[in-house]
């Protein structure tokens, strides 16, 4: 049991964290804009998730928090 | 279930004003996740420069001072030696710490200082739209050498860690990148080797990141890791370059040790 939040508003779309994670379960979210007018990160399916903070520690702008 | 990564207290949480996919950024989170983890928040000083980081002091939750563009290391040098029990580090970049500040973090490692120099090699000058930096590999394009760095007419790329560890003052060097999770890792632990370095009074010490500049080199944050991994590495490999025989498992126990019997 894992979980991954987003600070969504400090997202700046730059796929780093897409890339890294590596159960391929992030994706940019063309569906919204954030108050930067980035499409934000977002997670497809959160029970793929293992919590290894691949994605946060990539992450240059402090979005993502991890629970494990 | 536990967090297990948060934003850290190290940083003040004021949003970055870097560029999409900079590097810059997990710099100043490491930098600050250390600051933390080693408890040395309150004591330390931090010396901004002038580059895209010029305000890095809004970032940074421990105190600072802001110097004038490449004179980050003598300011530093007049906080140390006047205030010797705090930990002090500069955050420069290449335009800043290899051109215009030479001389000054030349002579701030001849002299020994016991202060840190945290030196962001992006090869460009970024904030001024991506000009030649010494840093600027041969063949680069950039806005002043647009048809690539030339050696005849430009000269050749300075490595800065490799001409700094030659300097008998200096303690410590290492050059670390970010490209992925186990060097982000590898550059943590050199950031936390210079502050337990510095902590001993070894001497100068530096931490080179290889860092990517998505704007100025025209590449989306992806593209700019891999033309890093591809033609930075290179020209500057990554390693220790000086202080490979410090024991720094010793100096940390001794670091823990001591804080322990303070807070006894
Ligand atoms: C005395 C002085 N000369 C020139 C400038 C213009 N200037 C501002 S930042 C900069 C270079 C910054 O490049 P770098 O240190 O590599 O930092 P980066 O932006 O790439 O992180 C220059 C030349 C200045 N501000 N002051
Ligand atoms: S914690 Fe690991 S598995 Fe979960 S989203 Fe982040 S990178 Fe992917
Ligand atoms: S790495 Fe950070 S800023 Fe970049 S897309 Fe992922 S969450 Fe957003
Ligand atoms: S110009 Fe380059 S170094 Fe400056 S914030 Fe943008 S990407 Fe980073
Ligand atoms: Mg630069």
């Amino acid at each position: 049991m894992a979980k991954v939040s987003f600070n969504d508003d400090l997202c700046k779309g730059c796929g780093l964290c897409v890339n890294a994670c590596p159960k391929k379960i992030l994706q940019l979210d063309n569906s919204r804009l954030n108050n930067k007018g980035y499409h934000p990160v977002s997670c497809t399916d959160m029970s793929a998730c293992i919590g290894c903070a691949f994605c946060a520690t990539t992450c240059p702008d402090v979005v993502i928090t991890v629970e494990r | 279930m536990a967090v297990v990564f948060e934003a850290t207290k190290g940083l003040t949480g004021k949003p970055f004003h870097y560029c999409p996919g900079c590097t810059h950024g997990i710099i100043h989170r490491l930098i600050g996740e250390v600051m933390c983890e080693l408890g040395i928040l309150e004591e330390t000083v931090s010396v901004a420069s002038v580059g895209c980081s010029y305000n890095s002091y809004e970032y940074f939750a421990c105190d600072a001072v802001q110097a004038a563009h490449g004179r980050a290391p003598a300011v530093a040098t007049g906080i140390k030696r006047n205030i010797k029990d705090k930990f002090v580090f500069t955050y420069q970049g290449d335009g800043d710490l290899a051109s215009i500040g030479a001389a000054e973090i030349t002579h701030a490692a001849a002299r020994g200082e016991k202060i840190t120099a945290f030196f962001v090699n992006n090869a460009v000058y970024g904030m001024t739209s991506g000009q030649m930096a010494p840093t600027t590999l041969l063949g680069q394009v950039t806005t002043t050498s647009p048809f690539g760095r030339d050696a005849s007419y430009q000269g050749y790329p300075i490595n800065v860690s490799e001409l700094l560890s030659n300097l008998t003052g200096s303690a410590y060097i290492e050059r670390v990148c970010l490209t992925d999770y186990k060097n982000i890792q590898a550059a943590k632990k050199a950031i936390k080797q210079a502050f337990l370095a510095q902590q001993a009074n070894l001497g100068f010490t530096m931490v080179e990141f290889l860092s990517t500049c998505p704007t100025n080199w025209g590449k989306e944050p992806l593209e700019a890791m891999d033309w890093l991994k591809e033609k930075m590495l290179p020209q500057y490999p990554l390693g220790v370059y000086k202080g490979a025989d410090i024991d720094f498992k010793k100096l940390e126990a001794d670091f823990k040790a001591a804080r322990g019997g303070e807070n006894a």
